[in-house]
């Protein structure tokens, strides 16, 4: 959104005309649509969390009376509380935080390495090497996949959590070197010059000039590996056998697998799993939509 | 890697501090180029040997040739069902996730009060982890006590039994699909208010109305970010995987039988690792013929700024 800001370069006393809106008479027959409009898929949105929620709180018997009571009374706190004796939650918890903590260390970490040296150093080769980084974001994960289970396989990695963990430390994926890149680009050369000046050497800038104004960049990356990790799903199934070492989304899926009628039980843990993203989207969400935005237009 | 050998000494001879930030260089970057070679480079070589191979992991691979692309070609009865059903997830859910999070973008994007709690609102959805929501949907669609068919009940319409029943159960994962239209719209509403207003300006002083502004400037200043966002809904929704593995597990009556599902059945369960590197390959030379049929039409409809050649 930079670069589009830069390109309009004044903004005359008439600001943006939207879209449909020309006389009062319009504007009123369109306030009139959009609104309702807008409602209407808030409400749809909404709805099923509201559900989940509701029944989150509901007693065993009453989840299965129609129509549903979306107030349940009486409002069951217990649930939240059974899940944890019911399951492992409180280690399943820990297990995923562990990973996530360690994925976004490893990712920030390395990610904002390698960008550094695409960003602001030059060598030969690092446009070619920046197209096939760029590349690799195509390649489907599950072509590497098999070949990759092997080798944790031989090197004895299976039900650990380094498959998921060592891999970041390589560079954190192609997308947050690119979003790292992007970032110290913008960042104007003058500083490493007059840091070299003063005999800074390169990873003085960096590590010293760089970073500290990279914080912004630093936090929707950590932001979004933060995320995927919580969420992950698909490899933590594929690389983790044992019950005690479950991420929330396997343990929960097994949940799922024994309790399969104790819905308020299942919407209780589900709701538990969304709440951290939920906490964390009100404390960050300027860098939640930053990075959003960055990842769906790419500069 | 070759190339950046090949390169230097080519026009002129390094100076010292040329040379010395071309080594920085190449050691920042070492962790992406070691791990570009381990986790992408080799795996993508091997799962290609793979592919030509028997392999069941406890025994060493026995090269077989074509065989397993005979097979899945012309004797695989799941292949085809599967790579059918994913088609259809992507060609349906595609155009629906875009349409809705566009519309639901342009009218965010009219001045309207509240803005902030209706964005937040449409992107809360995405926020709930995926094992999470894909629970909380098997619920809604229960066909007696979830919220779809109570709520359709207050219309008199007697809801099918959506996941259970062989028909409805691939449109009802679509649906669930588009609850998590929210970040798509947060991109295109960040794309809307890009636009250069001086561009409404001059349409407008031309004497273009609603209908043309939107026509002529909203929409091919908004195909950069479209084009972007269908080649990464194609890639990313032909390999969907959780949605099917566990709400439906692939049923009924492989209704919902994902491609990435078989794969993964097929490596891990059945431990065919050969075929499953087949399948990988296949899936991902698919992927590459939507993405490139994407590019090649771009030329057609995607507008770039500078671009002389403009629609007329």
């Amino acid at each position: 959104m930079v670069t589009r800001s830069a390109i309009a370069p004044r903004l005359t006393e008439r600001r943006e005309i939207p879209f449909l809106q020309r006389r009062s008479v319009r504007a009123t027959l369109h306030k009139l649509l959009v609104y309702p409009l807008l409602l209407v898929g808030t409400f749809m949105m909404l709805l099923p969390l509201a559900w989940l929620l509701s029944s989150s709180l509901k007693a065993s018997g009453l989840i299965f009376v129609v129509p549903p009571q979306w107030i349940p009374n009486p409002i069951v706190w217990e649930n939240y509380t059974k899940v944890w004796t019911m399951i492992p939650f409180a280690l399943y918890t820990r297990n995923t935080l562990f990973i996530t903590v360690v994925a976004i260390i490893g990712g920030v970490s390395s990610a904002s390495i390698c960008a550094f040296g695409f960003a602001r150093l030059r060598f030969p080769g690092r446009d070619l090497l920046f197209l096939i980084l760029l590349s690799t974001m195509m390649i489907p994960e599950h072509v590497t996949l098999i070949p990759q289970y092997i080798l944790f396989r031989i090197v004895g990695w299976l039900d650990t959590y380094l498959p998921l963990t060592v891999p970041t430390f390589f560079g954190g994926g192609a997308g947050a070197i690119f979003l790292l890149r992007q970032f110290f680009m913008n960042l104007p050369l003058e500083l490493d010059d007059a840091a070299r000046i003063d005999g800074c050497t390169s990873f003085g800038i960096f590590a010293r000039i760089l970073l500290p104004q990279a914080r912004p960049a630093l936090g929707v990356l950590a932001i979004f590996s933060f995320m995927g990790n919580w969420n992950g799903f698909f490899l933590p199934l594929i690389y983790l056998n044992s019950p005690e070492k479950y991420t929330l989304s396997l343990g929960i899926n097994m949940f799922k697998g024994t309790q399969f009628s104790a819905w308020n039980l299942l919407m209780a843990a589900s709701t538990m799993t969304a709440i951290p993203c939920i906490v964390l989207y009100f404390i960050a969400q300027r860098y939640f939509i930053q990075g959003i935005v960055f990842t769906g237009i790419k500069g | 890697m070759q190339a950046v050998a090949a390169r230097p000494g080519a026009k002129r001879r390094m100076s010292r501090t040329e040379r010395r930030e071309a080594i920085e260089g190449f050691v920042s970057i070492s962790p992406w180029v070691l791990g570009f070679i381990i986790f992408t480079l080799a795996p993508l070589l091997a799962s290609l040997y793979l592919s030509f191979t028997e392999y069941e992991v406890v025994k060493t691979p026995v090269f077989v040739g074509l065989a397993n692309y005979r097979r899945m070609f012309f004797g695989d009865r799941l292949f085809w069902i599967s790579l059918k059903v994913t088609a259809t997830y992507v060609f349906v859910s595609i155009p629906l996730g875009i349409a809705i999070a566009f519309a639901v973008a342009l009218l965010m994007n009219q001045k309207v009060k509240l803005l902030g709690f209706f964005r937040t609102a449409f992107y809360m959805p995405s926020l709930v982890p995926v094992v999470g929501a894909a629970i909380l949907w098997i619920w809604i669609f229960n066909p007696e006590f979830g919220l779809l068919n109570t709520f359709l009940a207050n219309f008199g319409i007697k809801g099918p039994p959506w996941l259970a029943h062989s028909k409805w159960a691939l449109p009802a994962l679509i649906i669930m699909s588009l609850w998590g239209a929210g970040s798509g719209m947060l991109i295109y509403l960040a794309g809307l208010q890009g636009i250069p207003t001086d561009l409404y300006e001059a349409a407008e002083v031309d004497g273009a109305g609603a209908w043309q502004r939107f026509w002529r400037v909203t929409v091919p200043q908004m195909t950069p970010v479209l084009f972007y966002n269908l080649i990464m809904s194609i890639i990313g929704s032909f390999q969907v995987f959780t949605a099917g593995y566990i709400m439906t597990g692939g049923g009924p009556r492989y209704a919902t039988y994902f491609y990435v599902l078989y794969l993964y059945q097929n490596a891990f369960h059945y431990f065919r690792m050969g075929y499953a590197a087949a399948l990988a390959w296949v899936l991902a030379l698919i992927i590459l013929f939507f993405t490139i049929l994407v590019f090649r039409s771009s030329s057609a409809w995607v507008y770039y700024e500078g671009q002389l050649r403009g629609r007329r």
